[in-house]
């Protein structure tokens, strides 16, 4: 669509970008219809279409982002799913990053959004202060109810709501080291150690180096890594995102010097957008460039990479499984078939839920600034999953899990859990409480 | 250059008293559902003939038929132009709106209220997309037959509005022949019901009126429409072919022999290239023309009019033919086709024409758009259904620069003067809109017009029902 910039707005690389993606939309309207938010709100400028509009008002004049902006913008789930609907080929994700970034610069949001856009971001990607955080809110719980009732203090109530009643042992996380292969080798590969997920839920890194040092693969687990910086990026932190960026470009860098990377392998399909995305991130630093579009092509979802591996067809299992596919997974990575090929190759009936293409309501940190569309599209999921009458869900990322296990008694487990379990490993915990292990 | 298309001068009356009305709006509807900052206002300046813009006074997003009457009773009260829109996707302006218009979205109204199977229907509010329709039926073996190619988006309140077709109309015909009902909401907010679930309504045929009208005599906000059993089996075929007269020629044969295939769909070499770019569909890059032919019913059925089919496009040098093997085969060739027109975004801007010729015109009409194109010193890809002879060629140029644009405009309006000129119309199924409206009078002469017009008179007296659209500016009944 026509644009209109000066030649010196499209000196700054960032607004060029944006107005490369811009130009490819013919407006056709076609990324309504799959929009969780359109769907939902059934207004055009919590669409894609209109968000790219908006957008483009706000960059050609070069104003700061305004509230009717950042409000539309950051009902924004992130999802991609528009870019899998376009056929123009509109990056969205780029457009809307510029946007978040652009907003984080020029706009000064209400103090309270500010305290929990700060609380959160110096809080998750960092396991330590997470864990703790999660410990206090334990404690805290009994006083959700008084604080969603309080504007100032809504956002915290939400957090306490969020966090699992249950916490893991801070030792079942796995610590930095090298992980032999225990057949015979044929690959070797980093794990991303993250976050959020270590603390959530460390079964799902222990059942993938259990999975790939029995599949003759040799597991690194660098020190030195953290977050992948999916969570600041989003918020439009960009420096912070950018620091998390290079950190682990060099950890990992590091450890393909040393032993040789096959790939680097990700559990949570969110950072494996991400990861995957460093490249272009750090395109614009003439240090990292090169080793950013190195780490981002070594980066793979634990399913893509174990599709490679060929693993042997297992007799049915008579268990069935709704797969319930991460937006970062099917949109932002375009793995579609992958893990549910695996799944059927390890005898477990699939079941693909009704509207697979909409998002849960978990995005990141979504479900926290945004509540109320959050809870809308998870009771959407929830209802569609259900459907199925599967007796497991599986999916490969930590946000979803968390999000949709508060809303159904199904368990809900990482794909790659009941892979091990499929392929000699232990029964995850959840399955034998429900009586299902064999 | 050509003189751009203009809007109606916006009512000064109106302008003046824009806070006043936005505030009497607010009243009318819940909280939510008016939009009235500039910034917001924007993104609703025009829909997908993106060539064209004007940020309207107000945008209503009413959740009721309640809601719809009282807004309209108001504007009708004040004379304030009223724009009815669906998804936006409008190829030939329809939504746009103008300075003085409040435009009234059914984006809120997405509920599917009933589905009779007994009765072969299903009552939906307009904001239902397309295919959603189907979708919602689609376990019980039924679909909704009209797809516009936008049909993933597009809603079924404008496809009434333009009476929208689709590649699958050449068996089961366009939206007015699958439509049964409608609730229409009058310009002074009166709520009226045309039709019902039976198969043919007493007295005038009021539905068929409506049905086309680009919401100039009502806002649709029901429908009742037509379900159709799906088919036993469905296959799409692909016939490559050396060149794109040769196709033209082979689709008249097949029309004219007394088969109706489902669909029969063009593309030409530009258009495949554009389509398998998103699609990766498989479409054979070493044709000059493709026809997407597909049959459908019983494997008896389909082999045998297969046959015929491959028999006469035998006779006009076909040189590829292939079968799709799989369903997941058959979708992705649907979805290039479906995808064509947002795909174009890819390599450039474009105008979609729409005209629509007898058949036995089909390969001169293709060749002479061809050189009018070429003419202006621009490009265009051929994507339609050449079963109906309904015409889309797609002009390339470039939306940014100006010259550029104009010679598009112009090249876009030779084409649509040649397609009447051939004995067919401006617009197939994308209604005339903003976009072909000052052509309108190529095809008809003053006093046709002045009979339309006095017939949407009849329902809209003052004109405030999307007045800029359809009936050129000059030659209209003083207000």
């Amino acid at each position: 669509m026509q644009t209109n910039f000066t030649p010196e707005q499209l000196a700054d690389p960032h607004v060029a970008e944006s107005e490369s993606i811009l130009r490819k939309c013919v407006h056709c309207g076609f990324c309504t219809a799959t929009c969780p938010t359109y769907v939902t709100l059934g207004n055009e400028l919590d669409s894609p279409r209109g968000r790219i509009y908006l957008i483009k008002d706000m960059l050609e004049n070069s104003r700061p982002a305004d509230e009717e902006v950042v409000t539309h913008i950051d009902r924004c789930l992130s999802c991609l799913a528009c870019v899998t609907t376009c056929p123009s080929g509109v990056d969205y994700m780029h457009l809307v990053d510029h946007a978040r970034v652009h907003i984080e610069k020029t706009y000064r949001r209400p103090l309270k959004d500010r305290l929990a856009r700060v609380v959160l971001a110096a809080v998750l990607p960092y396991p330590g202060r997470f864990r703790l955080a999660l410990k206090a809110a334990r404690l805290g719980r009994p006083l959700a109810g008084l604080m969603k009732r309080l504007p100032f203090l809504k956002t915290f109530g939400i957090m306490l709501d969020l966090a699992p009643a249950r916490l893991a042992p801070g030792s079942a996380a796995l610590m930095p080291g090298t992980h032999a292969a225990t057949a015979p080798k044929r690959g070797r590969v980093a794990l991303l150690t993250g976050c959020a997920q270590p603390v959530l839920r460390p079964e799902i890194n222990a059942a993938t180096v259990r999975l790939l040092t029995r599949l003759g693969v040799e597991v690194v687990l660098p020190a030195g890594e953290g977050c992948c910086g999916a969570l600041v990026h989003h918020m439009g932190r960009e420096e912070q995102a950018l620091e998390a960026a290079r950190r682990n470009v060099d950890v990992w860098t590091r450890a393909a010097d040393e032993g040789g990377l096959d790939a680097i392998i990700i559990t949570a399909s969110g950072c494996g957008t991400t990861i995957k995305d460093y490249g272009h991130m750090l395109r614009l630093d003439p240090a990292y460039a090169e080793k950013a579009a190195r780490v981002s092509a070594l980066a793979k979802d634990v399913t893509e990479y174990l599709a490679g591996l060929d693993l042997p067809r297992r007799e049915a299992m008579n268990r069935t499984v709704a797969y319930h596919s991460a937006c970062s997974m099917q949109h932002g990575q375009k793995i579609t078939l992958a893990p549910k090929i695996l799944l059927k190759n390890a005898g477990f009936t699939v079941r693909d839920p009704a509207e697979g293409h909409l998002c849960c309501g978990s995005a990141g940190t979504y479900n926290i600034l945004q509540p109320e569309i959050s809870a809308t599209l998870k009771a959407r999921k929830v209802g569609n999953i259900e459907a199925t009458r599967a007796e497991i869900i599986a999916t490969g990322n930590i946000g979803c899990i968390t999000q949709i296990a508060t809303g159904t008694a199904i368990p809900i487990l990482h794909t790659v859990e009941l892979l091990d379990w499929a392929y000699g490993g232990v029964c995850p915990q959840e399955l034998e409480t429900a009586g299902m292990a064999q | 250059m050509p003189e751009t298309i203009a809007f109606q001068e916006p009512k000064r009356s109106v302008l003046a008293r824009r806070d006043a009305i936005v505030e009497d709006l607010a009243d009318l509807l819940p909280p939510g559902c008016l939009i009235s900052e500039k910034r917001g206002l924007v993104p609703f300046e025009t829909d997908a003939f993106i060539a064209y813009r004007q940020v309207p006074l107000a945008v209503a997003l009413p959740e009721t038929t309640a809601q719809v009457a009282a807004v309209l009773k108001y504007c009708s009260r004040y004379g304030i132009p009223v724009v009815p829109r669906g998804a936006g996707t409008s190829l030939s302006g329809g939504a746009i709106p103008q300075a003085d218009a409040v435009v009234i979205g059914l984006s809120k109204m997405s509920r599917i209220l009933d589905i009779d199977l007994a009765n072969r229907a299903a009552i939906v509010q307009a904001g239902v997309t397309n295919i959603n329709i189907s979708e919602a039926v689609s376990a019980n073996g039924f679909f909704y037959a009209p797809d516009p190619s936008s049909q993933l988006a597009c809603t079924i309140g404008g496809n009434i509005g333009m009476n929208s077709g689709g590649a699958h109309c050449l068996k089961y015909g366009v939206t007015t022949n699958n439509l049964l009902g409608v609730k229409l909401v009058l310009f002074d907010g009166t709520v009226i019901d045309l039709g019902g679930k039976a198969l043919d309504a007493a007295g005038y045929d009021l539905l068929g009126l409506v049905c086309g009208s680009e919401g100039q005599l009502g806002i649709v906000t029901e429908a009742t429409v037509r379900l159709i059993a799906r088919p036993e089996g469905a296959r799409p075929v692909l016939f490559g072919f050396p060149s794109s007269e040769e196709a033209g020629a082979c689709v008249a044969e097949v029309i004219g022999s007394g088969i109706i295939p489902v669909a029969i769909e063009f593309m030409d070499k530009p258009a495949i290239a554009i389509c398998e770019a998103f699609a990766q569909a498989g479409y054979p890059m070493d044709v000059e023309a493709l026809l997407i032919v597909e049959v459908e019913g019983s494997e008896a059925e389909m082999e045998a009019m297969l046959a015929s089919i491959i028999e006469i496009a035998g006779r006009h040098g076909v040189s590829t033919i292939r079968e799709s093997q799989s369903a997941t085969e058959a979708a992705l060739i649907w979805k290039g086709r479906k995808s064509a027109f947002g795909a174009t975004g890819r390599i450039a801007d474009y105008i979609c024409m729409d005209g629509t010729v007898p058949l036995s015109q089909l390969s001169h009409v293709l060749k002479r758009t061809g050189e009018i194109v070429a003419g202006y010193g621009l490009r265009v890809a051929n994507v339609f259904h050449a079963g109906d002879g309904n015409m889309h060629p797609l002009i390339l140029y470039n939306i940014n620069d100006p010259e550029d644009a104009a010679r598009a405009e112009a090249a876009g309006n030779d084409i649509l003067r040649l397609c009447v000129d051939a004995g067919g119309c401006l617009t197939g199924e994308h209604g005339v809109g903003i976009e072909k409206r000052d052509l309108m009078l190529h095809q008809f002469s003053q006093i046709d017009l002045n009979q339309q017009m006095a017939v949407r008179a009849a329902f809209d007296p003052h004109w405030i029902m999307n007045p800029s659209k359809v009936f050129p500016l000059e030659g209209r009944p003083a207000a």
